[in-house]
């Protein structure tokens, strides 16, 4: 099933950078598109944010995940490379989990 | 629009900073694979999205809706979603880069985020090739490498919530978002969307409540009439 997803999302992707190439720009170039074009990925990152750190199954939760994501927004405010938020926010939810 | 020859002084600049964006960017695919065997997914799998889907925040999508227990379909969709970005990046190269045919077809799968950045400003088609090559092939080299690296250790290391992994998903996530939080109206687009998610988690199968915050961004376009930069 997750050969499937990978496989789907390959084809998918691809074909929406083909057709960004191909189709001529009078087709897709409405300030509606590009207005919610501008807001899908605001939108889904938000709620893939959401989902990731403040659910587990079918019910909301709180736990170390939460101060991860603390952690992550205090180095963003800093401006930390992508890679020291990342790794960061995990490592704090990893010493949480030892305490 | 012009087609001379770089001088030679523009030519250097463009292929070092291109290939700087593609240093500073292929490292993440450290984060990438690390975070997506920590999902559940293989190494084949992992290196295979690096690979063939080559988008970055797509990626994360369908590695993120796996780890959260969703149907990998609701994640290939949302991936989908997110890759439809790149869409409007190929309209506006279109014209400028004006590759037709082989050339086209392969130049579309480093069609990404920074390749578009490193081109869409130049004046002349040789520069915004040049720009949009050099970015795009240093990004897809070092992504990939990376993404192997990352998978690998992350597979050596047992379970991934020893080491927070698991939080490290929702920290990708919101350092590729925090550059679109600079205005009010994304600010008030990501709150809604993280209401939505959240309030249907509980009465819809997983995967789904990622999904239906799309809706946000559609009512969202409705709603705005002017630019929303």
């Amino acid at each position: 099933m997750i050969w499937v997803a990978v496989g789907l999302t390959a084809i998918g992707c691809y074909l929406l950078k083909l057709a960004g190439l191909s189709v001529p720009p009078r087709v897709l170039e409405r300030p509606l598109v590009e207005r919610v074009a501008d807001y899908i990925p605001v939108a889904l990152l938000a709620a893939l944010i959401a989902v990731q750190v403040f659910s587990r199954g079918h019910s909301l939760a709180i736990d170390a995940r939460a101060l991860g994501l603390g952690v992550a927004v205090v180095l963003l405010v800093l401006r930390a490379p992508f890679l020291v938020v990342v790794f960061g926010a995990a490592l704090a939810a990893a010493l949480v989990r030892l305490v | 629009m012009t087609d001379a020859p770089l001088d030679p002084h523009q030519r250097t600049s463009i292929i070092r900073d291109s290939l700087g964006v593609g240093v500073a960017t292929g490292a993440y695919g450290v984060g990438f694979g690390a975070v997506s065997v920590a999902s559940g997914l293989s190494v084949a799998q992992t290196c295979a999205l690096s690979f063939f889907v080559f988008t970055g925040a797509s990626q994360f999508a369908l590695v993120g809706v796996i780890a959260a227990g969703g149907a990998p379909i609701s994640g290939a969709l949302t991936a989908m979603l997110l890759g439809t970005r790149n869409t409007l990046y190929g309209l506006r190269l279109a014209p400028l880069l004006a590759w037709t045919g082989w050339r086209r077809a392969l130049a579309a799968q480093v069609l990404i985020d920074e390749s578009t950045a490193m081109s869409v400003t130049r004046e002349t088609t040789r520069a915004a090739r040049l720009g949009f090559l050099t970015t795009g092939i240093s990004v897809f080299v070092l992504w990939n490498l990376a993404t192997l690296a990352g998978a690998v250790a992350g597979n050596a290391i047992g379970d991934p919530r020893t080491y927070g992994l698991d939080a490290a998903v929702g920290a990708a996530f919101l350092a590729l978002l925090w550059p679109r939080l600079t205005t009010r109206r994304n600010q008030l687009v990501a709150a809604a969307a993280a209401a939505v998610a959240l309030a249907t988690v509980p009465v819809v199968p997983a995967g789904v409540p990622v999904l239906a915050a799309a809706a946000v961004a559609l009512l969202a376009g409705v709603l705005t009439k002017d630019e929303p930069r």
